[in-house]
Parts: structure tokens; sequence; C-alpha cells
């Protein structure tokens, strides 16, 4: 594992806030991501880790906060420019684009590295077809990563889970991102795939240095494999720090057994 | 056995993104190819069966490749985007009225500021062009409703366009350039000098822009900007968090979709019907088209072809064949039955196969590799 820099945070989240309604999905919460590391979340159901993630990409509109990616501070994301500035994002119960294959969901990643303009793609000549080819060469590296080869060419709406999980993981490689946030990466899955998903998650982190967070419910997964662990819960954080530090905790051992009365 | 693509190896990754990666799909077509571009027009020319009369030129093949490319346009924004349009006729209305009053010069007085805007009337191949860009321009306007609503709530907004457009063209006399009788004549078929007057003059001006505009649309869809569509088709929210802008996908859709259709509607006017009214362009035939495209296979450019094929040679065979055959029938009631049958043929079709004769060539495909045996 790259040992993180502590001096070199890529993210940071300042008292962020998000409410719907009378609901109130995220209090305050401050934390940061440092470059190269991998940062779980944590918490039990509805403690607002998801929630964090849309903020964090741009998906939800905090009521207040700030949000500091690679220098500059925003009072918001917005999803393009998140995705433009280098952060890509998984979902909880998978988001692929069902009508079309594999291979072409994990292209879809590249639409932000594309340079041709349109008129060279309407003739798919010289330059737009080397590019293409370009962008393809890239997309099987990621399709020979995620060990997928054999499934390229089929429509992502019939593959099992587990796999679909794997290609929805390669579409966020192909943007080649900063900052990868994975939603509960292995939910539904069983051990072997975790394995795997682990080991991929790992490699990514170890490879292309990326920096992940990652929200999990398995805590053997968490503990082995996030640098370090933020616990939600209520929406509001209620421990940070090394996986050590927060399997100690006596806040979290609370929250998630509950306290005796 | 013959369609097997064993032994085929792709050495780079151009050949594998090929339209046609199968060595025998690109023969079957360059046969398609030969016999549309080389085979029809001397067949017609010394008029051996079954082009004994222009019939079957001007009265099938002459629509159905102006459908087509019709169709195609309708599939970008239905089937690849995944915007619900009913407004398919009237971006045709747009495109022919547009080359019409291109190619007859156009007047626009301004009585109040003291002077007029004139254009000179334009060579015929300019004006269908420009009257698909004119129409690209007017389907980028009526796209934008489409960043807000989204499904039927779509469909009722472009239903709006079809209505608005129906009305305007029926009761502004100035695109009709004050023709008293409402209808409007195309001007003579002149480019650079070759004059397209016979049958298969026509045919062949036709097959050409439908084969031009359906290699490019071919290359857009299984492109990038197609890949944007189909993403925000399928779910929005992601493409979005992959970087993707739902406003220049979606009014990409509406442009590209129009200006193909507006030049079929161009087409439409000038090489087939040549002189026409408004009705020409009515809701029915927005319907049409979107039936075409569903029955074809949504997000399927081979989908449009056989979709339109279907639409516009059933009821044609369902009217003669009873006389063919010999049936004593009264015309009433093979009309009657026309109707009939075709409308559960298309319950049967799409109950079995909702994805349409794309969907089903493709499963034949599949099916015909592993042929003869099951697996």
């Amino acid at each position: 594992m790259r040992a993180p820099d502590t001096d070199d945070i890529l993210l940071q989240v300042e008292r962020v806030a998000l409410s719907f309604g009378g609901v109130k999905a995220l209090r305050d919460v401050s934390f940061n991501i440092r470059k190269g590391e991998i940062r779980a979340i944590i918490g039990p159901n509805g403690a607002g880790k998801t929630s964090m993630l849309n903020v964090i990409n741009g998906f939800y509109r905090p009521n207040h906060g700030a949000i500091t990616f690679k220098g500059r501070t925003r009072a918001k994301m917005q999803p393009f420019e998140a995705a433009r500035g280098g952060i890509a994002r998984t979902f909880q119960n998978v988001a692929l684009f069902k009508g079309m294959s594999a291979l072409d969901n994990i292209m879809a990643g590249r639409t932000l590295k594309v340079r041709c303009g349109v008129l060279w793609q309407l003739l798919r000549f010289g330059p737009a077809l080397a590019e293409e080819v370009e962008h393809r060469r890239k997309v099987e590296e990621i399709i020979d990563f995620l060990e997928i080869e054999t499934i390229r060419k089929v429509p992502v709406g019939r593959l099992p889970y587990g796999l679909q999980k794997r290609v929805e993981l390669g579409r966020a490689l192909a943007m080649e991102p900063d900052l990868l946030l994975l939603d509960e990466p292995m939910a539904g899955m069983n051990l072997e795939e975790k394995e795997d998903m682990s080991r991929f998650i790992m490699d990514v982190n170890n490879h292309f240095g990326t920096t992940i967070a990652l929200i999990e419910h398995d805590m053997a997964v968490v503990m082995d494999l996030s640098d370090r662990v933020a616990v939600l819960d209520h929406g509001v954080k209620i421990a940070d720090g090394t996986p050590d530090e927060v399997k100690r905790s006596q806040t979290v051992i609370d929250a998630y057994l509950g306290i005796a009365h | 056995m013959l369609y097997r693509e064993a032994g085929q190896f792709k050495t780079t990754y151009a050949e594998d993104m090929a339209i046609f990666p199968i060595r025998q799909d690109r023969i079957a077509l360059a046969i398609l190819l030969g016999i549309a571009f080389i085979g029809v027009p001397l067949l017609a020319t010394f008029r051996i069966w079954p082009f004994g009369s222009d019939y079957l030129l001007w009265a099938i093949l002459l629509p159905f490749l102006i459908l087509a490319l019709a169709a195609i346009g309708t599939n970008i924004l239905v089937g690849y985007c995944g915007q619900i349009s009913l407004g398919s006729g009237a971006f045709m209305a747009i495109g022919a009225y547009s080359a019409y009053k291109l190619a007859t010069g156009v007047h626009i007085p301004l009585a109040s500021l003291g002077f007029a805007i004139a254009i000179p009337p334009l060579p015929v191949l300019a004006s269908i062009l420009l009257g698909g860009f004119m129409s690209a321009g007017v389907g980028i306007l009526f796209g934008i409703p489409s960043l807000r609503i989204k499904g039927l709530y779509l469909a009722v907004a472009t239903l709006a366009a079809q209505f608005f457009f129906d009305w305007a063209f029926l009761r502004l006399p100035w695109f009709t350039n004050y023709a008293p009788s409402g209808s409007v004549n195309a001007p003579e078929l002149d480019f650079f000098g070759v004059v397209v007057r016979t049958p298969v003059e026509r045919y062949l001006l036709c097959l050409l822009f439908v084969t031009v505009l359906a290699v490019l649309a071919k290359n857009l869809v299984r492109g990038n900007l197609g890949r944007q569509w189909m993403a925000i088709r399928d779910m929005d929210i992601a493409a979005e968090l992959i970087g993707i802008r739902p406003l220049y996908a979606k009014l990409t859709a509406f442009a590209v979709s129009s200006f193909i259709i507006g030049v079929a509607g161009a087409l439409w006017g000038f090489v087939y019907l040549g002189s026409w009214e408004p009705l020409a362009f009515s809701i029915e035939r927005s319907l049409d088209l979107l039936f075409m495209v569903i029955i074809g296979g949504l997000g399927s450019i081979m989908g449009s072809f056989i979709g339109a094929a279907f639409i516009l040679i059933v009821p044609i065979l369902l009217n003669v064949l009873p006389t063919e055959l010999g049936l004593p029938l009264s015309t009433q009631t093979i009309t009657h039955l026309q109707f009939i049958i075709f409308g559960s043929l298309i319950c049967y079709l799409l109950i079995k196969e909702p994805h349409g004769f794309a969907r089903l060539i493709s499963i034949g495909k599949e099916k015909l590799r592993l042929w003869p045996f099951p697996y």
C-alpha cells in the first residue's frame, strides 16, 4: 500500500449539513481524504453514508458547509464538474446502462477523455478512428484487469449481479479518476466474490495510485482494506481514525450494538 | 453451417469494431447493395419482371427508402436516446416546406422597418440539406423541454410541435407562397445540371441519400456520441456522474434526429410526392414512424429499415393478395380485413418479441452460428 502523505489532502469536507424536510441526513460532518489512501465510511443503516457520497460528487446539494477538492473550495459540487475533476463513483444498487454491452458501458466511461468532435465521429475516419481504437485499448486493459474478457459483448442486463458490480467498477476506472467513491462494492456477494473485489480495490489503489473512499458493511473487509475509517451514526460523525482506533472506540461499539440501559 | 465465424480472427481493435465484423454479413450486405444500386435500376430500365410497370418502384421502393430514412431519424431520438417523440411528421414537414421555400426563393417583407430580406432561389441539393438543418434547429428548440420532462409527458410536448406546424403550414399562406389551394409544387430536381425525372432516377437519388445518411448515422451511434445517448436513455443519473451532460446529449439527439427526418421530409415532398398539402405530414405520419421504430427494433439502424418495410408493405400485400388469389371479396371487405389482420399481426409480433425485428434477427443469427447443434 502506498504510504499516505499526511499533508496531502485531496478532499476536505467541512461542516456539511443536509436535510430532507425534517429528516437530518447529515449534521455538520467534517472529514478529509488524503491522497493515495483507502478511506472507509461505515455506520449503521440510515447513518447518512450514501448521502455523504452524494454530496461529494454533487448529486445532493448540502444545506451548508464547504467541500474542498484539489485545493478549490465550493459550497456544492456539480455532478459534471465532479466528474471532470476526477471523481468517479459506483452505486449501491448497480446503476449500469442496461441496454448496452459491458464493453460499451466501460467505453462510455471514457466520454470525458474523447477529444474528437462530432464531425469526426460522424466520419469515423483518420483521427477519430485512431482515437476510438486508443480508447478501446485502454478499456481492454481494464477488462483484462477485472478479468471480464468473456463477457465484454454481453448486454449487462443479462449478467449476474457480481459481474455487474465488476463492470460498474470498470466503468468508473475508465474515467481514470483521482478519487473513486465505492458505495457498498461487496453488498450481496459471496465470500469468493468479496475476496476478488477486495483484491481489485487494493490493486487499483496500488497500481493506479487512485484514492478510494468506500462504504461497506462487512467489517472484516473494512478493517483489512482501509487506512482510515470514519464512522457515521444518525448523520453525525462519531469516530474517525485508523481501523484499530475505531475498533476500540466505545461510542462506535455503542452505536452498533446499542447501549445497555 | 454457412453462418460461422470460426477461423475469422481479428488481430486489431479496428477490425473488431467494424460495422459488420463477420465476413458472411459483409458478403450479404455487398450483395444487397449490388442489387439495390445495379440490379434494380437495370431491371427497371429494361422493364424485366417484377419491374414490368413502374408500380413497384413508385408505390413501394421509393416510399420505403424515404420512410426508412425518417425511421432512422426517429430511432436516433426514440430508440437510442430514449426521448419519446410524436412530432416526427412535423419535422418532415419542416424539412419539406423549408426546402420548398429555399428552392423558390425566400422573401420576408419587413414593412415596418422599410426593407425586406430576400434570398434568391437556391439549388435543389442545397435546399434539401438546408431544409434538414432548419428542421434540426426547430428540433433543438422543441428538445429543450426534454431537460425537464420525461417519458409520456415529453411525448405530449412533442405532440404540441406536431399540431403547431400542422396549423402553421395550413394557415400561414407565406409558407405555401400564397398558393390559393394551399398545396405546393416541388421545383425541378436539377442537381448541377443532372435533372432527375424518371422513377429510376428518383429511386437512385433516394437510395444515395439513404445509404450515405444511414452510414453516417451508424457511425454516430457506435461512437462516443451514440454511447452518450444510450447512457442517457438507460440511466441518466449515472450518465451525469461519469461526465455526460444531459443537455448536450439530449439536444444533439434532437438535432441529429430532426436533421435526418427533415431531409427525409424534403425528399418525400420533392422526389416522391412532387406536389403536396400539409396533410401529407399529419399526426398519422408521426405515428407510422413510431410504429416502424418499435416494430423494427428500438436502438437499431437496420431495424428502422425492417420496420419501414413492414409498416409499408404488409398493408399493400394484404390489399393485393385476395385479388391475386382470386378470392371473391369486395374491395370494402378487403380494406376491413386489411386493418384487422394488420392490427393483430402487430399485436402478435409485439407479444412474441417486444424488442422488434432487429432482436429477432440477432437471436436468429446466434442460433444460426451454432446450427445444427443446439449449443
